[in-house]
């Protein structure tokens, strides 16, 4: 017995330094047409002009973090999701903010899902939610349901509805089932495919109506946190990026993986497609957010600053992609010129770290969600 | 947390002899408090070590002083940066964020019990609720904590003045990052679930490393594209799009957002009679351009209309519908598709290449969702190559384009503070759903408008 362990580690120590040397090869190969970076192509770019950009609408509602959100395909409707706080009186939990003196009594905020019309600021609907953090949502592209998860390792549909008669939480429907935290989730072309990344280490493709598991994929080396949908005229793969530094393109019919990226020096927050669909951004919290090609196959551009220590929790291109939108976890977003590799501007505004942010369908504007509770438009 | 790490650098480069932030001697009262330093200087130096704004430089200062690697002298309570003459020293690597020793309540207890003992009234609030929960919570060892804050403020006694206010300034900094008062950020709170990311959940076992190696045969295989050949693509890419990316560009009338006017939605409805000029020149720019838009791919059918390959718009929307369908309707859909467009004598029936329908027949044996996909790529391919194209070049898109209008600017208004109403918009979760043209024997079989 004690042989048969020593030869399974013996191979075990052999795949992995085979793997190692394998990608060793595959980045010399990679390296030999990178004839050219981009921001010397892009020399002969004009360069942008002065950027002014405000804050147009601050959306309060949420009694706690903003986690995620997301934006209808009518251009002005946003979903939000927050964190739930619960504070009890007779057993002190450290990690929880102590109510003050006044305050002595059980207070529950649920993790609560919005639903707003950002333009009005006016709130439509608002879900309670049974798990603390709520960390992924998404709206669906008929603009009729909404979808959500979190620690309660499921992704949830709610159909919306304005019958003040029916409770949205009695018609939710239980898509997906991970074994870890939901992380990301976003509806396909319709309202009937959901695709999920989770802390598992997995993403997956679900049929909604039935809650059947249409494909799993399986690559990452830990927590998955983010995927974006290509963009593409076949409309066939996504990008995923995780707590392993790599971000992976998956072909959502074989559930293989089509291509890897392991350049990033800590975890992937957020990927993003170049709207064209040939390449893809990432926000990490090494404090870079990075350009990758895929036909190219590699990375071409870095953007990054001495002064920008924190990690990039979110990240998304303007319509025409030449801008670069990242919000950071020390309350800033960067604006970043896509092509030179320059920063354009800072926005200052969130008093706590901006978690999320998504340009609007159109490209007027777009949405930062923050832990100080609030969700801000700008333009 | 590699924020922490770089944070450290800084401030170890900020204490640099030569190179750092000046240092001074701080008088307070009646101690000189050495290797000081003001808030401003510490902007200052912000600014010019990393070449940015005094704004930015503003919020990065404090950013390291809510980290608690710099504190305030004077006013411990709160670790805000003030630009001016408050002084500030730098935290010793002691008590660094960065070492992430857990907290331990014990300690915080020591603390507590020194503020306490040494000033009878120091403790805030929070402080005094917190210690008292702890005297509950830890009743058992309060001797022990009682005897270390006597002991620890023993020996503090035998120190210098100077030494000791450092020293008690240095603690209740560490106090106030890891024990935040109500309502201030907690600058160490992570995501859930986060913290184990080192420790990966995934079983590195035999099978992940196959996987990786099989991955990477197959990736070392793949055809690459020079960089300056993609590169070039995204010059174009932003090129062409520039002018309709409203956040570059601007948009006309005017961005809703800004102006709280909402005419340029209304303009730009999904479905609207009159596109404008800068939309219908989108369609030129790509065939996904084209069909992603409903106004669009409406004209695009009619033009097919006209040259009789209207079915192959249909089809590709039949199997797209299929595709992203739920799973209970995809042998129906299956079926109904191959009524309509596949089968000998079919009434819409679509030209493939004899190879593709071979496969295609075959695979309709074990119908899936994906079981069109060759043929709806043939007949997207055709569409794009050879339809496309014509219809560019056709008067019928010429005319659109002529036709179509671009809108004034809105005039900007005289009194900026009076704000125009915000018109709400109809939720789409209210309209009725819009009936799509289906390939399971849909009315007029999808010819015209949704």
């Amino acid at each position: 017995m004690a042989t048969e362990a020593l030869h399974e580690n013996e191979t075990l120590a052999s795949l992995k330094s085979e793997a190692e040397s394998l990608k060793g090869k595959l980045e010399e190969e990679r390296a030999k047409l990178h004839d050219v970076e981009l921001h010397q192509v892009a020399e002969r770019v004009e360069a942008l002009g002065q950027f002014v950009m405000k804050t147009r609408r601050t959306l309060k509602g949420h009694g706690n973090k903003v986690l995620c959100m997301d934006w209808c395909k009518d251009k002005r409707r946003i979903v939000s999701s927050s964190q739930e706080c619960k504070v009890e009186i007779l057993r002190l939990h450290w990690d929880i903010q102590p109510l003050p003196h006044s305050l002595r009594f059980f207070s529950w905020k649920d993790g609560k899902v919005i639903v707003w019309d950002s333009f009005t600021t006016n709130k439509e609907h608002a879900v309670t939610m049974p798990c603390t953090w709520v960390m992924a949502c998404a709206y669906a592209p008929s603009g009729c349901a909404i979808a959500c998860g979190g620690l309660d390792n499921k992704c949830s549909v709610y159909p919306l509805t304005f019958d003040k008669n029916e409770n949205m939480a009695a018609k939710k429907k239980s898509v997906a089932m991970h074994t870890n935290y939901l992380s990301a989730c976003s509806f396909t072309n319709s309202d009937m495919q959901i695709l999920t990344a989770s802390g598992d280490g997995t993403c997956a493709l679900w049929d909604v109506e039935s809650g059947q598991l249409l494909q799993s994929f399986h690559g990452h080396g830990a927590d998955v946190l983010c995927l974006d949908l290509a963009p593409s005229e076949t409309g066939n793969t996504f990008v995923s990026g995780g707590c392993d530094k790599k971000a992976m393109v998956w072909d959502m019919r074989s559930g293989q993986c089509v291509q890897a990226f392991e350049t990033h020096e800590s975890d992937i927050n957020s990927v993003r497609y170049y709207p064209s669909g040939d390449a893809f951004a990432s926000g990490s919290d090494d404090a870079t957010c990075r350009l990758y090609d895929l036909r190219a196959d590699r990375e071409v551009a870095i953007y990054s600053k001495e002064s920008i220590i924190f990690g990039a929790s979110s990240v998304d291109f303007s319509l025409s992609g030449r801008l670069l939108f990242a919000g950071y976890n020390d309350y800033t977003i960067n604006v970043w010129d896509v092509l030179k590799g320059s920063r354009v501007s800072i926005l200052f505004g969130h008093e706590n770290r901006v978690s999320t942010l998504r340009v609007s369908p159109d490209g007027t504007a777009f949405c930062s969600g923050s832990w100080d509770h609030t969700l801000r438009v700008w333009a | 947390m590699p924020h922490l790490r770089k944070m450290e650098r800084v401030v170890v480069s900020m204490q640099d002899p030569d190179q750092g932030v000046k240092m001074r001697s701080q008088r307070l009262l009646v101690t000189v408090i050495p290797h000081a330093v003001t808030g401003g200087d510490v902007v200052q130096w912000l600014t010019q070590k990393f070449c940015i704004s005094e704004e930015e430089a503003r919020h990065l200062g404090a950013v390291l002083v809510q980290h608690g690697y710099i504190y305030p002298l004077r006013d411990p309570r709160s670790l805000v940066l003030r630009p001016d003459e408050t002084p500030y020293r730098f935290q010793t690597p002691y008590f660094w964020t960065s070492t992430l020793w857990p907290a331990a309540e014990l300690d915080y207890a020591i603390y507590l019990a020194k503020k306490n003992i040494r000033k009878q009234g120091t403790l805030v609030d929070y402080e005094k609720e917190c210690y008292d929960r702890l005297h509950t919570k830890i009743n058992h060892a309060w001797d022990l904590v009682l005897m270390q804050a006597r002991e620890q403020l023993r020996a503090a006694k035998q120190r210098r003045k100077g030494d000791r206010l450092v020293i008690a300034c240095q603690e209740q900094t560490y106090w106030l990052v890891n024990r935040p008062p109500p309502g201030a950020p907690s600058v160490l709170e992570q995501s859930p679930g986060r913290g184990s990311c080192a420790a990966s959940r995934v079983h590195m076992r035999g099978d992940f490393y196959k996987q990786e190696i099989e991955y990477c045969r197959r990736a070392l295989g793949r055809t690459r594209v020079k960089s300056s050949v993609c590169l070039e693509a995204y010059l174009s890419f932003c090129g062409q799009r520039g002018p309709h990316d409203p956040l570059v560009s601007g948009c006309l009338p005017s961005n809703p957002w800004i102006s709280d006017d909402d005419a340029y939605w209304v303009m730009n409805a999904p479905t609207v009679v009159a596109p404008t000029k800068l939309r219908v020149e989108r369609w030129g720019f790509s065939f996904r351009e084209l069909l992603e838009d409903p106004v669009g791919r409406a004209h695009f059918m009619d033009f097919l209309g006209k040259e009789f390959s209207g079915e192959n718009l249909s089809f590709w929307e039949a199997c797209e519908e299929l595709r992203y369908g739920a799973q209970a309707q995809v042998p129906t859909l299956v079926d109904a598709v191959y009524q309509q467009f596949l089968a000998p004598g079919a009434a819409r029936w679509v030209n493939i290449d004899s190879r593709t329908m071979e496969r295609t027949l075959e695979g309709l044996r074990q119908p899936h969702r994906y079981v069109l996909d060759d043929a709806q790529l043939h007949i997207y391919m055709l569409m794009k190559k050879d339809s496309y194209p014509r219809f560019l070049k056709s008067d019928m898109y010429k005319g659109l384009l002529a036709e179509a209008g671009i809108p004034l600017e809105t005039k900007k208004r005289v009194f900026p503070f009076s704000r125009r109403p915000r018109h709400s918009s109809p939720s789409p979760a209210l309209l009725p759903t819009p009936v799509e043209p289906t390939a399971a024997g849909g009315p007029g079989g999808g010819d015209g408008v949704a």
